[in-house]
């Protein structure tokens, strides 16, 4: 029998299924010394042992069956299940703009994968609007799978790739772009399209969902929705993530791609401008403005498609009583360029200096970003900082640390010139450092109690 | 056009399926209609944490008391196996706002699907599989944890988290077995605030409190044949110790159909006793919707072309005398008149003892469309709302027949596509027979619509969790530790001659390990204890508040004060009210405080003659029998504790 018939069974579980000639898919007897178990044999995931049989009975449940228990197997039927989305043709509608939907992976519309026993992306314009029919309210649209990879796996080449195909579109005369992604490093491919695709015409918002589209109560739907009108409709034309303000089914966020992280692993309100407002609130129906100056829709295709990367940089969260050879095995490794995650205001302590000399000598660029995330660098208030300075470590305001180190990535694929570097590091594209941090930026709540607490109760976040 | 008789149509069509009241019921009637009932019995299983989190169970929260809100709606997703549920579908069309109050004592980000779960609590693990073992459930190898969908917001995720523990199981009542299907562990649910309109507001408190679910097959073929498996599977619960008690921590679902019916679900009946009239009604319910299926298909030859027509009305067109349509009028609602053709007679038949065909169609018009009642009048009500005059206007409007029957209804502009459709369907499916329901019970023995029953599309692996293996050693250890089965412990209840009225108290409060313990230990009459326990300490517990300690052990040591103390058991009654309100009370103090003496039998019967002749004195004429109560009840005070009432009785009788 062919290996499909047993998808992700081995060892014990797959002789047993093959002793008893019982498939994937078909319908069992299966005796047992705790008695008959009936149903359809479902396939194991991969990463699971291989000392039970899934089996699927006819209440819906799924149960597994312990081999070393069973007496004789039967197979009484078979038939596979279809899991297809129902896709239905995306309607074109007239008057709506045009957007184009580049799939990455990620969660934001998926179903089941039997291998990993996680879920996997599904994604044609179809199954979409089978999913979530209200989309063709917003827009008209099209869908590329640039490539299918889980958030972590996205990296340089994905960037590169992703502003090529955006120049494209662009140049093709889209309305829109919207990029699904997974949400882990949401926040780097933001800051990398930033700097890779300079002056887009149109927005370019990049949208996941925390909460599998595989739920009810997913926000997969509802952020699709949002970054569909932020870019169909909405008139901020820079790279920016969409995804809920407030954990509640209510409305968005567009954030700017250089200004954003994810702050929580799992809640649906994860992504937070640092160090400024974000860019603006968005539903199904409006993008309104947070920010007064940002940078508008045009009618021009004139986008700079910059796609460059060099991959030796590296990034260095400091630790107390962090020994030298930390440093050194970076240097010692050929990276190129290292942001350091300094503390307070971007200190590291003295053990470190010989291995920041010793880079300094091998031509290592060093960069100042800070664990507190929130505020800026400042290496003059403290000898400590006076000292790194001269040492030649360069730093870098309120850039946030993944920002940093995209930013030197992408600025270290054009040159290697020192002076050129810093000069384009300290030069920022789109706010990767501010000159001012408003008030109303800070939004680290908890210096308002119990105010905050009355916030909360009211406000639904 | 001469009035039709909506009362007289109702009473016919009772008369002619054969409606009759459960008290006169035999089991011809049931056999006549095939009736069929199977049951789902939740049960809160004990424990300190809730299930897939760390939050503490049992701890509740008033509905005015939070500290958050969490707004969602719910989306319909894919099942395992491709398929779309139809509860959902039909959730997704209410376009409901769920609202749910966070009280940060019970409830954590889990609970409202911003984190993962947590591994699974093992005790509640292990306590269901006690059970599931009690209940000769064959055990599963391996725990997969599934998700249930619920897109009525009743749990945040949209799915509850549940599992299967054991398939084919079974239970013995009096004169027959029950097969069991199967038995799950899963979460609790949130307890709904309020449902009105569009916005329906949950609490948290209970979401996420272990639970499980037994499941019979079909196999009770009469209304108190599924209140005794009923009454038998939560005894079992019980005698576990390791479940909760109280107001909804034991609640069932009853699956009821007729012959040619279909499976209806009645939900969350959290009483036993009113399952009898529960399941009669609605297996007559679904026997009377078979009746109006044959009348509409002999007066519709072509079932697949009827429709509806419907106009919208002008509030001014009418003179309006009734509330409902002047408030609707008020919020500027819409009002539409709807023709059903050949309907006539079928609005106001027999559904219910309380209730006619046109009442499922004002249900599904509030939960599908979320109009609020009374949403509709139409022609065939009780007390008619729309006049001859109004009728005069409707009728050429609409181009209605003679045979037709007409609905108006009105709500807000954005629920009335939904309600047309709704009224449609509802039509519709009356050629068709017993819509595939849920519904919700009131204690009269009525329903009404609940949800559109959801089936096994609903389930979906979680992805969350990691299959949980069973291993041998593990179930035989368990095999161990299980009580006494409840069909033994009625056997026992049998042969110490305790009386079968107090069976359930004793069962439902898992008595009989005390009864034992009492008899073994401090060799005590077994009927005796029994029966204190069976009467006496219901008694108490229904007329005084119990002290959070009192305790079966409370009990245990009264009896052990009663012997050490060479005391006559009849005292055990008066003290034990002061017992259950004061369990740590000494036992010498509650003696002092009920002012009793010991004293010898001859102390006590020296003025039995006195007392006599003293009776003789004030109540002349009166019978033997009335002297022998005066005086038993002069001296009953003394000789609790003291002598045997029946011995007393003798003496005062033989003086």
């Amino acid at each position: 029998m062919n290996a499909d018939f047993f998808q992700g069974y081995k060892g014990e579980a797959l002789e047993l299924l093959k002793k008893y000639n019982v498939r994937v898919w078909g319908q069992a007897e299966i005796d047992t010394t705790r008695g008959q178990f009936k149903g359809t044999v479902l396939p194991r995931s991969e990463n699971d042992d291989n000392k039970h049989i899934v089996v699927k009975v006819i209440t819906g449940y799924n149960i597994g069956v312990d081999v070393s228990t069973i007496t004789k197997m039967k197979e009484t039927g078979y038939k596979k299940a279809n899991y297809a989305i129902p896709e239905k043709e995306f309607p074109t509608t007239p008057n709506l703009p045009n957007v184009k939907l580049f799939g990455t992976g990620g969660t934001i519309a998926s179903r089941l994968d039997y291998r990993t026993g996680a879920v996997i992306p599904a994604f044609s314009p179809g199954e979409l609007y089978g999913a979530v029919p209200e989309l063709a309210d917003i827009c008209n649209l099209n869908t590329e799978k640039v490539f299918a990879v889980f958030s972590e796996n996205m990296g340089p080449s994905q960037y590169m790739a992703l502003a090529k195909a955006i120049g494209k579109e662009i140049e093709k005369g889209i309305d829109g772009i919207v990029i699904g992604h997974g949400t882990d490093t949401l926040h780097h491919t933001a800051a990398a399209l930033t700097f890779m695709v300079q002056n887009s015409p149109v927005p370019i918002v990049l949208v996941g969902s925390q909460r599998s589209s595989d739920r009810p109560s997913s926000d997969a739907a509802l952020n699709l929705m949002h970054a569909m009108n932020a870019a169909g409709n909405g008139d901020i034309a820079e790279v920016m993530i969409c995804m809920f303000g407030p954990t509640s089914d209510d409305y968005g966020l567009l954030h700017k791609g250089t200004r954003v992280r994810k702050m929580h692993s799992s809640y649906r309100s994860t992504f937070r401008t640092i160090g400024d407002t974000p860019l603006a609130m968005v539903n199904r129906y409006s993008v309104t403005p947070i920010k007064k100056d940002y940078k508008p829709r045009r009618k021009d295709k004139n986008v700079q498609i910059l796609p460059f990367f060099e991959t030796k940089v590296a990034m260095l969260y400091y630790w107390p009583g962090i020994q030298p050879d930390a440093l050194d095995s970076l240097i010692d490794s050929g990276y190129k360029g290292i942001i350091i995650i300094g503390t307070g205001l971007g200190h590291v302590n003295k053990e470190l200096y010989p291995a920041i000399e010793r880079a300094k000598e091998k031509g290592v660029m060093l960069f100042m970003t800070l664990q507190t995330l929130w505020g800026y660098v400042n290496m003059f208030v403290y000898d400590t900082g006076r000292d790194l300075m001269a040492k030649g470590i360069i730093p870098l305001g309120n850039m946030l640390p993944e920002v940093a180190w995209v930013k030197l990535g992408w600025v270290m694929g054009q040159t290697t010139d020192p002076e050129k570097v810093k000069e384009m590091m300290l030069t920022p594209i789109n706010d990767e450092i501010t000159e001012r941090e408003p008030y109303n930026g800070y939004i680290v709540l908890q210096g308002g109690v119990p105010e905050v607490e009355e916030f909360i109760k009211k406000v639904r976040k | 056009m001469k009035k039709f008789d909506a009362i007289q149509n109702y009473e016919n069509t009772k008369k002619a399926i054969g409606y009759v009241s459960r008290k006169v019921a035999t089991q011809n009637d049931y056999d006549r209609i095939g009736f069929m009932s199977g049951l789902e019995v939740h049960q809160q299983i004990l424990t300190k944490n809730k299930l897939f989190c760390r939050c503490p169970a049992g701890v509740f929260s008033k509905n005015n008391e939070f500290d958050a809100e969490i707004i969602r709606h719910m989306r319909p997703t894919l099942s395992e196996l491709g398929e779309y549920d139809g509860t959902a579908l039909m959730e997704f069309r209410t376009k409901k706002e769920i609202t749910y109050r966070i009280s940060n004592k019970n409830t954590c980000t889990y609970d409202i699907d911003d984190t993962p779960p947590f591994p699974i609590n093992r005790e509640a693990l292990e306590n269901a599989l006690q059970i599931s073992l009690l209940c000769k459930f064959n055990i599963v190898g391996e725990v997969h944890i599934t998700r249930k969908q619920y897109l009525d917001g009743s749990i945040p995720a949209g799915f509850q988290r549940t599992a299967i523990l054991g398939v084919e199981g079974e239970i013995p009542l009096k004169n027959k077995k029950v097969r069991l299907i199967q038995l799950s562990i899963e979460e609790d649910s949130c307890r709904e605030i309020s449902d009105i309109g569009h916005k329906r507001v949950y609490k948290t408190d209970r979401l996420g409190m272990p639970l499980i679910e037994t499941v019979t097959y079909p196999d009770m073929v009469n209304p108190n044949e599924v209140k005794e498996a009923c009454d038998y599977i939560r005894f079992l619960n019980r005698s576990t110790d390791k479940v909760r008690t109280g107001q909804g921590a034991g609640r069932q679902d009853v699956n009821v159909s007729c012959k040619g019916g279909t499976r209806i679900e009645i939900k969350g009946v959290s009483h036993t006793k009113w399952i009898p009239e529960l399941t009669h009604v609605e297996a007559f319910r679904q026997w009377a919707l078979l009746s109006i299926k044959q009348e509409l298909n002999k007066r519709i030859s072509n079932t697949k072309n009827w429709k509806i027509n419907y106009e919208y009305l002008d509030f001014d067109m009418f003179e309006i005398t009734y509330e409902p349509i002047k408030v609707a009028k008020d919020n500027q609602y819409k009002l539409v008149a709807i023709n059903l053709p050949e309907f006539k007679g079928i609005l106001s038949h027999f559904t219910q003892p309380t209730k006619m065909f046109a009442d499922e169609i004002s249900d599904r018009l509030k939960v599908i469309a979320c109009i609020e009642k009374p949403n509709m009048v139409h022609t065939e009500d009780f007390v008619s709302i729309i006049s001859e005059i109004d009728l005069e206007i409707i009728v050429p409007m609409l181009r209605a027949g003679n045979n037709d029957a007409q609905i108006i209804f009105w709500g807000p502009e954005d629920d009335i596509k939904t309600a047309i459709e709704v009224v449609e369907e509802r039509c519709k499916m009356a050629f068709v027979g017993v819509p595939e329901e849920t519904r919700k019970s009131f204690f009269d023995g009525s329903t009404i619509f609940e949800r559109v029953l959801p089936g096994a599309d609903r389930m979906y692996p979680d992805t969350d969790s990691a299959p949980i293996p069973l291993e041998n050693e593990y179930i035989e250890s368990l095999s161990k530790k299980l009580p006494v089965e409840i069909v033994d412990r009625f056997a026992q209840l049998k042969k110490w001659q305790i009386p079968e009225d107090t069976f359930t108290y004793l069962l439902k409060n898992n008595l009989v390990p005390l009864i034992e313990k009492i008899v073994n230990e401090l060799k005590f009459n077994p009927r005796f204890i029994g029966v204190f326990l069976g009467q006496k300490l219901k008694y108490v517990e229904g007329h005084y508040r119990a002290s959070v300690e009192f305790e079966n052990t409370s009990i245990f040591n009264l009896f052990k004060f009663i012997k050490e103390e060479n005391l006559n058991k009849n005292i055990a009654e008066i003290m034990l009210p002061i017992i259950y309100q004061n369990p740590k009370m000494q036992l010498n103090s509650v003696l002092h405080d009920l002012k009793f003496k010991k004293r010898t039998k001859d102390e006590i019967i020296a003025p039995i003659a006195f007392l006599q002749n003293k009776f003789d004195e004030i109540g002349k004429n009166k019978p033997k029998e009335a002297q022998i109560n005066w005086v038993m009840g002069e001296l009953r005070k003394q000789a609790l504790g003291n002598i045997d009432l029946n011995e007393l009785r003798k003496i005062i009788l033989n003086s």
